[in-house]
């Protein structure tokens, strides 16, 4: 017996060698291993041995079976894997091929950019305040110190409606003296953005509707040199670390000192580019201290309180941030340029 | 404003670079737009400093070959004269005159291999001197024309200098460059820098900046011979606030030739053009130091006077208009007159626009000898009016509408009476006549010194502080707490202490002023509940892929009633503008779906897929009040291929109805909002693909499929049956009711037990009404209700659909029993069929 033990190990192991595939493998399996198996009746003939020759047998018998089941298994490792390799091979991609976008929304541009001014802002404890587009005369410019016939008021073109006194509003600034009459005396830090308003012709360069962002700051220690580091630390935040201000005296009626703050040109390094006409510098926004005119129109009294206003122009902001060259884009919302941003 | 640097140096030192004056002057508020170079480096040509040289012109020949051309002699500093030939027509007067050394006549003097502009050729083309024949004569320079050099397109002559007593010394040899090259800076006059549009105010201005001493122009008039300026002239108003000084000065035998070459080239660098000495004096007065003013042919005056005062004096008296009036300005436009338009007359009738343009019947002609020259001052406030009603901007009424203060009308017709004697040869008819009721007194401004420094942020010292303002010409006396300042009379900008803090700020330069953080008490942060809910509701839509937009909130009411075929217009009241810039945008929108409908239609030619929405204000007029009420409204469009379209799927399904309802479920649940819908009518909308939005009983909007008639009027560019969705949603109906925050439903613990249920019912009985049913019948341990099936046809009873559902029962605390489950289907069966008349689908 122990030479047909021999004899069947031979074979067997030939046999799992042959098998080629995972069906060969299961019937070499069914044919030596299993309950059934040519191993398994020669161990159940055990009990035809001398008791001598039992545990001889036995023992051999365990041997070679258990080195059957741990060549068996690594067979059938490999036999898997070639046939998954196999799968693979005959079903692959054309890797560039174009992917599968999902349809996916995107947010004005302008939203985009008002955001994040309101997220600088908030940050400096500045709150969104929100006024009326249409506006009176009084709010938009009278209260603002611009007299009836102010040469101030030809800087902007309004646009009148058929109620007297009422126009849409030119700028933001508008709702300063809404903002002072609902916060008096609180002290108040606020950014009003809106919609404004001029009649000019529609081009490349003009509209005639556009965002501001107005800021108000009014309180009683609150200096020009506050009002310069404030907008700094805007800048710096809004358009890189790097970039640098410079603050030049200008005028609007409602504000005493006034300034314009340019940016260091982020697209040439303050170096010179056809964007900010070869000066370095590109006209971000313009500020200055509350006038006294407008803080006592507002209810602060001037000897009391200070403050500093400021204002820009978000479409202005995003079309030096990426060389938008057309502000009609903005309301003109082809979706071929809304997408791109 | 343009400004010739060589103008400003008259009165002030300049050492710095043409960019760095730049800077200063715009950093100080003067912005400094463009810096235009003329012969200088900087320059696209720059005039080489050995070559182009000043000569004199020592004598002129013909030509012995050529009728055209002449020899002139030129000194230019070498050891001999050159002999230039040259064609310039302006030389051929000279031509036989012999010696002329004593005429000081000179011009620029280009030698062999300088770099010009080519005379002969448009545009500017640079080339080089080239020595050569011309009819046998060689010629190896070149006198120059201003197109030549690249200061104008003039090119019928050379330019010619004569040195005199006026003139600027002109010395042979002496580089072009230091006479004639330049930078001509154009500053952007802002209204509050009035006193700075002209030389001298400029002048003034960097003056202090560079903390240096001014020299002003002379304003001395040398007057003598006989007769009197007052006995001749009278002067008179009826509106002494709107023409508070009218100063005269009568000059007689002006000789009207062409001005001095040094001033013809400030003012063409200064933008004006010339014509002869008498208007250009008038011209270089205004630009110089900043007083319009008017010339008067005197004798047409005096033969007016014989009319009413045959042996008195020439009365000149300002008034508004009599009803009817009009007036032929300079121009030759004959124009009617506003009622507040002050005008300058006489007994006879009127002889101009006081401060914006005179009468044509008493300007200067070519024969005019003895001139009247006009200094005046006017209200700012009226000119302004006047000069934009009539249309008629002039460079006086652009001064006279920021403000001139009356000071400086003695100054400007002194001034110009000096020039016209010097430069016209006329004589100044001693006796000046000044009419002036009511000088005001110099302001006098208070500063406190805590104030400034409050304000400026800057701990500066009274005596700092009145050291700056001094350096403006402001008289600061110092007290112990603030500054006694007198402010100079051009200034008319200064009327509190802010504005000297201004004025400080400015020449301590804004750039030194320190960059510090708000120490200030921080408000209440208080948020803005309804931007929150707009950004969180911007948010959501564009999770859901679809595109914001942002429209003209103007429009028109043409556009917006095509949204309402056959049916009547709107009549809520419009915001309406008197002054539109066309129809489509001439009042404020009743409607924001319109607008997004509007580039809806505007995107249809390019895109074969439209999400979009906006959020945004619509404008109703409102009788009681002034102000229209703004009101936030939500509006959405879909329409076109419900995916981006691939390789794979080149024909996407279209956009409809539920797609829509599906966004706007999800943005109720985003909001924690219970918002139910039920079939609408309505003119946009088409018939039986409408819907009404309730939150509780209260209407929140429209959805629905855009009426075929919208769509055609709107002009969407869309396939046939391609359906557009439209909504539009009343968000101020919403703000208040969205929940601070929603519960949260705990993950059950306890195995769910599924089935699928599908019933027969009538067509009419809503899908809504099924599932609500469902709902009730199924008690707390139906949890969900999934319809999966919607089926029409086959073997159902006519007038009959079947909707088949997958409902989730589970309870919290325990496994539920196919028995638990069967009682609850039963009772929801039993309940379905007694109350809509349901059946169980075989
Ligand atoms: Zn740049």
């Amino acid at each position: 017996m122990l030479d047909e033990l021999e004899k069947l190990h031979a074979e067997a192991q030939q046999g799992l060698h042959a098998a080629a595939t995972s069906d060969d493998l299961s019937t070499w399996f069914r044919h030596y291993l299993a309950g059934k198996g040519q191993i398994t009746l020669l161990t159940r003939q055990v009990g035809q041995l001398s008791p001598e020759e039992r545990p001889v047998f036995g023992q051999q018998i365990n041997v070679i079976k258990k080195e059957l089941q741990t060549a068996y298994e690594s067979r059938a490792e490999e036999l898997k894997m070639a046939e998954l390799e196999a799968v693979m091979a005959a079903d692959t991609l054309d890797v560039t091929l174009p992917g599968r976008q999902p349809a996916r929304g995107r947010l004005h541009i302008t939203t985009q950019t008002l955001r994040q001014i309101y997220r600088i802002f908030g940050d400096m404890g500045f709150q969104v305040y929100r006024s009326p587009d249409v506006e009176t005369d009084a709010y938009n410019f009278e209260m603002l110190n611009f007299p009836p016939h102010h040469p101030a008021r030809e800087m902007q073109d309004s646009f009148y409606t058929n109620t007297p006194d009422v126009i849409l509003r030119t700028h933001t600034s508008a709702g300063q003296i809404r903002a002072m009459h609902e916060y008096y005396p609180e002290p108040i830090r606020v950014i009003l953005p809106g919609m404004c308003y001029r009649n000019e012709q529609i081009t490349a360069r003009s509209e005639i509707q556009f965002y501001q962002v107005e800021g108000l700051a009014v309180g009683h220690n609150i200096t020009f040199a506050d009002l310069k580091g404030t907008l700094t630390e805007f800048a710096k935040r809004l358009f890189g670390a790097k970039r640098q201000t410079r603050f030049r005296a200008s005028y609007f009626p409602f504000t005493e000192p006034s300034a314009e703050m340019d940016v260091s040109c982020f697209l040439c390094d303050g170096k010179g580019c056809q964007v900010c006409k070869q000066t370095g510098w590109l006209e971000i926004l313009g500020c200055g201290m509350v006038h006294p005119v407008v803080l006592r129109n507002g209810g602060y009294n001037p000897e009391k309180y200070t403050g500093f206003a400021f204002g820009m122009g978000p479409e202005r902001i995003a079309m030096l941030k990426y060389g938008i060259n057309d502000i009609r884009q903005f309301w003109g919302n082809d979706l071929r340029f809304l997408q791109q941003f | 404003m343009l400004v010739p640097l060589s103008w400003l140096k008259e009165y002030v030192n300049i050492d710095q670079s043409p960019a760095e004056v730049a800077d200063l002057l715009t950093n100080a508020g003067l912005e400094v737009k463009t810096i235009a170079y003329i012969g200088i480096p900087g320059a696209d040509l720059v005039w080489d400093r050995e070559k182009i040289i000043l000569g004199q012109i020592l004598q002129v020949e013909q030509h012995p070959d050529a009728d055209k051309l002449v020899l002139a002699t030129v000194a230019y500093g070498g050891e001999q004269p050159e002999v230039v030939v040259t064609g310039a027509p302006n030389l051929f007067p000279f031509v036989g005159q012999g010696d002329i050394r004593g005429r000081d006549l000179f011009s620029p003097l280009a030698l062999e291999g300088a770099t010009l502009y080519d005379g002969h050729k448009e545009g500017r083309k640079k080339t080089v001197l080239k020595g050569k024949p011309l009819r046998g004569i060689f010629n190896r320079c070149m006198l120059c024309s201003e197109k030549e050099l690249g200061i104008s397109e003039e090119h019928e002559g050379i330019i010619l200098m004569v040195k005199d007593e006026n003139s600027p010394v002109y010395q042979p040899g002496t580089p072009v460059q230091d006479l004639l090259g330049d930078a001509v800076l154009e500053i952007d006059v802002i209204p509050n820098i009035a006193r700075c549009a002209s030389m001298v105010g400029v002048a003034r201005e960097y003056a202090a900046l560079t903390n240096q001493p001014i020299q002003y122009p002379s304003y001395e008039v040398v007057m003598e011979g006989p007769g009197s300026g007052q006995e001749r002239v009278t002067i008179s108003t009826d509106e002494p606030e709107l023409n508070p000084r009218f100063v005269a000065i009568v000059i007689e035998g002006v000789e009207q030739k062409p001005s001095p070459h040094w001033l013809q080239h400030r003012l063409r660098l200064a933008g004006q053009r010339p014509i002869n000495v008498v208007v250009d004096v008038s011209n270089y007065v205004m630009l110089e130091m900043g007083q319009p003013n008017h010339t008067f042919d005197y004798d047409y005056l005096r033969q007016r006077a014989d009319q009413y005062a045959p042996n008195g004096p020439i009365h000149i008296h300002t008034r508004l208009p009599r009803k009817g009036e009009t007036l032929t300005t300079l121009d030759g436009t004959e124009r009617s007159l506003l009622p507040y338009t002050i005008l300058v007359t006489d007994a006879v009738g009127n002889l101009g626009l006081g401060g914006i343009m005179g009468g044509e019947n008493s300007e200067i002609k070519p024969e005019t000898k003895n001139v009247l020259l006009e200094a005046a001052a006017w209200n700012f406030i009226n000119i302004r009016k006047s000069s934009t009603r009539l249309g008629l901007f002039t460079e006086a009424s652009f001064r006279f509408s920021r403000g001139v203060h009356p000071s400086q009308a003695l100054l400007g017709a002194k001034r110009g009476a000096e020039l016209l004697r010097r430069l016209a040869g006329g004589r100044v008819v001693p006796g000046i006549i000044d009419y002036y009721p009511n000088p005001p007194q110099p302001v006098t401004v208070k500063l406190d010194l805590d104030y400034a420094r409050r304000l400026s942020g800057l701990d500066l010292t009274g005596r700092e502080m009145a050291d700056l303002l001094q350096r403006l010409a402001f008289k600061a006396d110092l007290h112990t707490d603030h500054l006694l300042v007198t402010v100079p009379d051009y200034r008319l900008d200064i009327e509190g202490g802010h504005d000297l803090v201004e004025e400080i700020c400015r020449l301590y330069r804004y750039e030194e002023i320190p960059l510090t953080v708000l120490a200030d008490t921080l408000p209440p942060q208080r948020g803005n509940h309804k931007l929150e809910l707009e950004e969180q509701i911007k948010d959501a839509l564009v999770q859901m892929g679809l595109q914001e937009v942002i429209t003209y909130r103007l429009s028109s009411a043409g556009h917006e009633a095509r949204l309402l075929p056959n049916s009547p217009p709107d009549d809520r009241p419009y915001v309406a503008l008197t002054n539109p810039i066309s129809p489509e945008r001439s009042v404020m929108r009743h409607s924001l779906l319109a607008s997004v409908l509007e580039v809806a239609a505007a995107n249809s030619r390019y895109q074969s897929r439209i999400p979009l929405f906006e959020i945004g204000p619509i404008y109703l007029a409102d009788e009681d009040a002034v102000l229209p009420t703004e009101l936030a409204r939500l509006a959405l469009v879909l329409t076109g291929e419900r995916v981006v379209r691939t390789w794979q799927q080149n024909q996407p399904e279209l956009y409809d109805f539920f797609d829509l309802k599906g966004v706007l479920d999800g943005l109720w649940a985003d909001l924690g909002l219970t918002v139910t819908v039920e079939p609408a009518v309505h003119p946009s909308f088409r018939r039986g693909r409408t819907a009404r939005l309730l939150l509780g009983e209260t209407q929140i909007g429209l959805m629905g499929e855009l009426h075929p008639l919208v769509v055609e009027k709107l002009d969407l560019r869309v396939e046939k049956n391609q359906p557009v969705l439209a909504a539009d949603i009343d968000l101020e109906a919403i703000y208040h009711r969205v929940p601070p925050a929603r519960p949260y439903t705990s993950i059950p613990a306890y195995p769910a037990v599924r089935e699928d249920l599908a019933l027969v019912v009538r067509q009419d009985v809503a899908a809504a009404a099924v599932e609500q049913e469902i709902r009730k019948a199924g008690g707390y341990l139906l949890r969900q209700v999934e319809l999966f099936d919607l089926f029409i046809g086959g073997n159902l009873p006519p007038g009959h659909r079947s909707l088949a559902y997958h409902l989730t029962y589970q309870a919290n605390d325990k496994t539920l029993t196919d028995k638990d489950a069967r009682k609850i289907r039963q009772r929801i069966i039993a309940q379905l069929e007694r109350n809509l008349g349901a059946k169980l689908r075989e």
